[in-house]
């Protein structure tokens, strides 16, 4: 792939772009979101064309039309969002448009066989060829595509983010897989955002920024600081900034929390100026817990106190007493993505933009703006539809909501998933701002004689990745099953013992830890 | 895979890396400021809004050069509007269900629902021309507000729901009408039988009946409540994205029902003008009306996928619907070649919407 440029519109999103890739090579594309890696992958699996630049496979041109032919000559994407036809079985899926058959009439046989055969390879006992894809989890579901990858013959795979919502042993058997299949000759391309994966699965590491080829090396000749510096442009300053914070009073009071499924019990105390978070896997149930302290999930028993309310919940009241969520899932529940950045900042609370409870567009940019510049999220403008901005943005105008709300309570999922390293350190920034009370820069205004102090606020974060607790969180707890631990100060614990107690096995084995007293 | 080597061959996306991109423009950033300072208002997104007029004016244009001259006289324009103005009314509350992601195939026999109330609290309870009218927007409201609680309540889609309120209204109207006609004695009438007669001569100032200032009134009112209140912020935030607006604290279900039940009163002010039109409560009346509403809403641009649409768009659509009809039989046409050629307008104006959203994308 030589000289590959794309433009849309007046932005550029790759200009002279070559990589190469060999069989049996892992290559690991990395780089900030909006850095041009999905771009370029769907230009070599045919999604787009490119307005210049060539690409060879296996030393012929190559210049596929749309993604069908891409996958006839042996190129086959495998994309973020999961794009299998979630009531049909694994058989039909894998073999969805190249069905075997006899003047239209499917042979099922030949279906079967050669679904088996795509399959046997994963040896995944839930994967079997009459399952629907519906009752899968995500990880089997990710094997589905593969899987149909593999069955067209596929010689050159690419997996775009492959991991981020996959459990740590879904992981860890999906670079078992990338490592057969690599001795089988395949020439992989990896794109992610986490470093350390890229530095377990990859042979090399290609860096991207802002649609150019910026660094590209063999990932045993490369650290992870220098990854980084590549991708971002410039030295990050310290990720996890960590301001002196002064708890105060208790805000939120969970009492044996239990929901329809799960949670199925969880107690937690969350005071103003601290950070709590949530360890755990992917389903122990820590999303399902904060939609039920939302109001968003039905509550079975247990008690829950937010400032000085008790009552049931629904996400109405909750706003008005000062709580926002924000969602694991931006793109089902987040975020609007048709309608504006304006909307979609200013949707919770549409008071106070205009005489006689009117909503006059141009004050809600007007406070819109004021976070475009803070957050420092790039678009055209307010106007602009969100399903058009990168993910790290998106995320920011997520966030932004809850700031332009100005809530005390911050119920954060997964505030950091599926953004960039640049994207990250600004939240990680944001939300010690928001618990030391001192906003910095966030300040509401600077008039004369105002302090630039505000009220710290509470969050209560929920994350699957451990270095990102440890840096930003005050106390951590940590859910398994549907049930929420002891609270530990975050200098009691590390990351080994949270994953044990998060994998199930600790509380028996490892039995000098005290929990903290609060 | 067995004559594929497991050492590294190059293969596949081969050639090295060329780094010479200094001119140019520098990065994504500089790139949009250049924009947004060379064209200081967002012409696209006018663009958007009037492409609907525009296709009117063409599609108007149209007849002006094959139908015969009688076409572009003021007379047959207020004809236009006044045919219009059924459709239309009944699509501004169409329109707002439709950008709140549902549907509502009830209007049809809510509008002749409405006739029928309207004639029988005239002839039957002696009521006035106003309460009448009044009376009849009324229990068409009151079937819409039916819809909405049903679809928030039992969470069956608005299809179905309003699919089966078609049935439930037309027999409610057949069994008023006790399966025929109210005649109404012309004296009670009053102003009612002129809300969208022509204009008489002694009242040119005028300009339009009565019945379109309504429509154009009300229009104006609905595109105000879209864009400058919570009401119509919220709509479109649940068309969009029903679990975000959820998410953020839209009461999404009283939001759902306020949108039914105002397109049910819209659906039944379109009645009160059918029956100023034939004096008569016909609950035959308006069969397949709902498809011509929903038609209008789509031509002007709005989405059966929800968080689109625009009330300018949706009288536009109306309007290209008549124009059409009215050149047709000016010129001659027999009422199939009409039915073929709006069924291919509403066809193509889709795809060319579906064709700008590409390329804005």
């Amino acid at each position: 792939m030589q000289g590959v440029s794309k433009r849309f519109g007046a932005t550029i999103a790759l200009e002279d772009v070559s990589i190469k890739v060999a069989t049996g090579e892992v290559l690991a594309l990395v780089g900030e979101n909006g850095a041009g890696k999905s771009t370029l992958m769907k230009v070599c699996s045919g999604a787009i064309k490119p307005d210049e630049g060539r690409m060879w496979l296996d030393g012929e041109p190559f210049r596929p039309n749309n993604p069908l032919e891409a996958r006839r000559a042996g190129v086959a994407m495998i994309y973020q969002e999961l794009s299998l036809t979630p009531h049909m079985s694994v058989q039909e899926n894998i073999m969805l448009g190249m069905e075997p058959s006899k003047l239209g009439v499917i042979r099922w046989k030949q279906v079967r066989q050669r679904a088996i055969e795509a399959i046997k390879e994963f040896d995944n006992p839930e994967l079997t060829p009459d399952a629907r894809v519906s009752r899968l989890s995500v990880g089997s579901q990710q094997l589905v595509e593969i899987a149909r990858a593999l069955a067209i013959g596929c010689r050159v795979l690419v997996l775009d983010e492959p991991t981020s919502s996959l459990t740590q042993q879904d992981v860890e058997r999906l670079f078992e897989i990338i490592k057969r299949l690599q001795a089988q000759g395949k020439a992989i391309v990896y794109i992610s955002h986490f470093i350390e994966e890229v530095k377990r699965v990859a042979d090399r590491v290609t860096v991207l920024r802002d649609g150019r080829v910026v660094g590209s090396n063999d990932v045993s000749a490369i650290t992870t600081d220098e990854i980084v510096t590549l991708m971002v442009g410039r030295q990050v300053e310290e990720l996890y900034p960590r301001s002196k914070r002064q708890a105060g009073e208790v805000v939120l009071e969970v009492e044996d929390l239990a929901g329809l499924d799960k949670p199925k019990s969880a107690s937690l105390n969350l005071r103003r100026g601290e950070v709590l978070g949530i360890a755990g896997l992917v389903g122990a149930g820590r999303t399902e817990l904060l939609r039920s302290l939302f109001g968003l999930e039905p509550v079975k028993k247990g008690r829950i106190k937010l400032g000085v309310y008790t009552g049931p919940a629904s996400p109405v009241r909750r706003w008005m007493q000062g709580a926002g969520l924000l969602s694991e899932d931006r793109k089902e529940e987040g975020l609007a993505l048709s309608l504006s950045v304006s909307d979609n900042v200013t949707l919770s609370k549409l008071k106070g933009f205009g005489p006689l409870g009117l909503v006059l567009p141009g004050r809600q940019d007007k406070a819109t703006r004021r976070w475009l510049e803070k957050l420092d999220i790039r678009c055209r403008g307010p106007q602009q539809s969100v399903s058009s901005l990168s993910g790290g943005n998106q995320q920011k105008v997520a966030m932004a909501r809850l700031l332009q709300h100005d809530v005390d309570v911050l119920l954060l999922d997964e505030p950091t998933r599926g953004i960039d390293v640049a994207a990250k350190a600004l939240v990680y920034k944001l939300i010690n701002a928001l618990a030391t009370g001192y906003r910095g820069h966030l300040a509401r205004d600077s008039r004369a004689g105002r302090p630039r102090h505000d009220q710290p606020k509470a969050v209560l974060m929920v994350s699957s990745y451990l270095p990102e607790l440890m840096g930003v969180c005050d106390r951590v707890a940590v859910m398994c099953r549907g049930r929420l631990g002891p609270t530990y100060r975050i200098d009691e614990v590390n990351e080994h013992e949270l994953m044990l107690e998060a994998t199930g096995q600790s509380l028996g084995d490892t039995d000098e830890r005290r929990p903290s007293r609060d | 895979m067995s004559d594929k080597q497991t050492t590294p061959k190059s293969t596949g996306l081969t050639a090295e890396g060329a780094e010479n991109a200094g001119k140019g423009i520098k990065n994504k950033n500089s790139a949009d400021s250049a924009v947004k300072q060379k064209f200081g208002f967002n012409w696209r997104g006018w663009l958007n809004t009037l492409s609907p007029v525009i296709a009117l004016f063409v599609v108007f244009e149209l007849f002006v050069l094959i139908a015969p001259s009688s076409f572009a006289t003021a007379r047959n324009m207020e004809m236009i509007a006044r045919q219009t103005t059924i459709v239309g009314i009944a699509a501004l509350g169409m329109t707002l269900v439709i950008i709140s992601g549902g549907i509502d195939l009830s209007v049809g026999s809510i509008v002749a629902l409405s006739t029928v109330v309207i004639a029988w609290l005239l002839q039957s309870a002696g009521a006035g021309p106003l309460t009448a009218a009044i009376g009849g927007v009324a229990a068409a409201a009151f079937f819409g507000l039916l819809s909405g609680v049903l679809i928030t309540r039992l969470r069956v889609v608005p299809f179905i729901v309003t699919l089966g309120m078609m049935l439930v209204v037309r027999g409610a109207a057949k069994g008023i009408g006790r399966e025929q006609k109210i005649d109404v004695d012309p004296a009670q009438l009053k102003w009612l039988d002129e809300l969208l007669a022509s204009v008489p001569a002694e009242r040119s100032w005028m300009l339009l009946p009565p019945g379109v200032w309504m429509m154009i009134f009300l229009a104006i009112g609905m595109a105000a409540l879209l864009r400058y209140t919570r009401l119509g912020r919220h709509t479109f935030a649940i068309g969009s994205n029903e679990q975000t607006a959820r998410l953020c604290g839209v009461a999404v279900e009283r939001v759902k029902v306020l949108v039914y039940t105002l397109c049910g009163a819209f659906g039944g002010l379109a009645g009160v003008m059918q029956f100023s039109r034939l004096t008569v409560g016909d609950p035959t009346v308006a069969v397949g009306l709902e498809l011509n509403v929903i038609a209008a809403v789509v031509i002007g641009g709005g989405s059966l996928a929800g968080g689109e649409g625009s009330i300018l768009g949706t009288l536009v659509g109306a309007l290209i619907m008549t124009v059409i009809a009215s050149g047709c039989t000016q010129r001659g046409y027999p009422n199939w070649v009409q039915e073929i050629i709006t069924g291919a307008i509403i066809v193509i104006a889709v795809a060319l919407d579906r064709l700008r959203h590409r390329r804005a994308a």
